[in-house]
């Protein structure tokens, strides 16, 4: 266990994560993991890293760092302004930092979350077979909680490959997060819309509302009303689309409750949450209707983008 | 040899693109629970299957899409259904403590035009089973609730439920083990801890475990 950055200021809310604990779900706990899934794996792959290790997941406000031992690191996801002493520091790309480098953010951002990977992978409190912090529990990642200025970043491992800085993601391969298209397959209580209520849902723009944060977003639109007898609760999914009793639309994200009783009218597509993880309070946004097939193309296309980051070279 | 016991009532409809939802009934019964835990426990062994969670009558399957389509998948689970399950073992007593004071408790007695003396008989008659643990860490949706009790979630959840919480909606009843969100409705609080981050699994209640609650005062 290598200390390599120093945490001076910790960002707005600045978290550990990798791909979350399925296993602990039928106790309840949330899955959790990074929110843009696609842009935590890249930002491993840069490194050299397994797309499994934990990575720092940046909320709009990212941390300033110092780094305590030369390391290879890289930023992938919203453009949070990275800057290496002083410099602009490029996205999707791997970067060397030597002892001492500084790295900060400016004012330009788009989008809302940037993970940081550091060569050989985040160290962090496992908990239930993941490191992703878990904010409900306080348990996981740095102490349960979002980093803090003092904390010390170790890296979990020696780096696999010898330190590679320049490999970097394709532009073309990049997402556009400004797109703000939410694909999604009917859900399985769709038929509790009226006509009318399902074609607002494919095809109304909604506003991601003050309501928003990693266990999902509440929708500002037209209100859906929902018919029926009161569900029995059933286990969850993140990117499902659930109707509350108001006749309000609230996606669920990585931190999502395990279960409800709610109708789930649509589930957005798994290539589409990077998508919707980017989104931001005040953010319009539609959902587009997408047949199950079209959807394995989209995750697809995202799979054949990371494997361009597998190979030895930069 | 006997035929495989039918499933009229299953249903079984995609939850996105890499899960679905199979649907046993829509009754709150413990012979469906029995069989959705059974189901998603043979589920589990499976290869392409990467979780399954049982719901009340229901199991979520998150399963492998470079190895099962929802179409392989919803066909071995027509198949699992139609099994019998194993005998179930009864489920360990939990005997909770509550203190009938919550912030919904003389709303929800002035709806259901009962006394509060009624309302606390009716909560704490009954053994309830743990139907599902899920929701949030260590919550456990406990059933049946006495008919008399029932009311529907509220229309607007609170952003902010207390820890410890004792709450009813619909024929269910259940306690919040951490401040979060929630839409059921409040009635009483106990100082039993259900979320033990430190254990592993980390909650007291398990499905199919039983639990009686007792009136204590405040």
């Amino acid at each position: 266990v290598t200390p390599v950055l120093r945490v001076q200021t910790p960002g707005l809310l600045t978290t550990v994560q990798d791909l979350g604990r399925p296993n602990a779900i039928s106790a309840g706990v949330q899955s959790g993991g990074a929110m843009d899934r696609f842009a935590h794996s890249a930002a491993n792959l840069l490194v050299g890293n397994d797309p499994g290790l934990a990575t720092l997941e940046c909320t709009l406000i990212g941390p300033s760092l110092v780094a305590e031992h030369a390391c290879l690191i890289a930023f992938a996801g919203a453009e949070l302004d990275p800057h290496i002493n002083g410099a602009p520091a490029p996205m999707w790309t791997g970067v060397l930092l030597g002892e001492g480098d500084r790295l900060t953010f400016g004012p330009e951002r788009d989008g809302a979350r940037m993970y940081i990977a550091v060569a050989g992978g985040v160290e962090a409190d496992r908990w239930l077979g993941s490191l992703s912090t878990n904010l409900m529990a306080a348990r996981g990642g740095m102490r349960g909680q979002p980093l803090r200025s003092g904390d010390v970043i170790a890296i979990a491992g020696e780096p696999k490959i010898p330190a590679v800085a320049g490999r970097s993601l394709a532009q073309q391969l990049r997402p556009d997060y400004s797109d703000h298209i939410l694909h999604a397959i009917p859900g399985p209580h769709v038929k509790r819309l009226t006509p009318e209520g399902r074609a607002l849902l494919f095809g109304a723009p909604f506003n991601v509302s003050r309501d928003a944060d990693r266990m999902g977003y509440r929708l500002d639109g037209p209100r859906l009303v929902t018919s029926g007898d009161e569900l029995l609760s059933f286990g969850l999914v993140s990117g499902a689309v659930q109707v509350s009793h108001n006749g309000q639309p609230i996606i669920l994200m990585a931190d999502h409750q395990t279960a409800g009783g709610y109708p789930v009218v649509a589930t957005v597509v798994s290539a589409a949450l990077p998508i919707a993880a980017q989104l931001l309070p005040g953010d319009e946004l539609r959902f587009e209707e997408m047949t199950i097939e079209r959807a394995r193309k989209m995750r697809d296309g995202l799979a054949a983008a990371l494997d361009t980051l597998r190979s030895a070279g930069p | 040899m006997p035929a495989p016991r039918s499933t009229p009532r299953l249903r079984i409809q995609p939850l996105g693109d890499t899960a679905l939802l199979a649907e046993l009934g829509t009754r709150l019964d413990t012979a469906l629970n029995t069989r959705a835990i059974a189901l998603a426990a043979a589920l589990k062994k499976r290869r392409d299957v990467r979780h399954a969670i049982a719901g009340y009558a229901s199991v979520t399957v998150h399963f492998d899409p470079n190895q099962a389509t929802h179409d392989s998948l919803a066909a071995a689970i027509k198949r699992l259904a139609a099994k019998r399950p194993p005998m179930e073992e009864p489920g360990r007593l939990h005997r909770i403590p509550v203190t009938y004071d919550g912030p919904d408790f003389v709303d929800v007695a002035a709806r259901l035009d009962l006394s509060p003396e009624k309302i606390i008989e009716l909560h704490t008659k009954p053994i309830y089973r743990v139907f599902m643990v899920g929701f949030v860490p260590g919550w456990a949706y406990l059933g049946p609730l006495a008919e008399e009790l029932e009311l529907p979630r509220r229309d607007v959840p609170r952003t902010q439920v207390a820890a410890g919480s004792v709450a009813i909606a619909g024929r269910q009843s259940g306690i919040y083990p951490l401040p979060t969100p929630g839409g059921w409705h409040l009635i009483g609080r106990t100082s039993v801890k259900l979320f033990l981050p430190d254990s592993d699994p980390p909650c007291l209640f398990r499905a199919g475990d039983r639990v009686k609650f007792f009136a204590t005062q405040a």
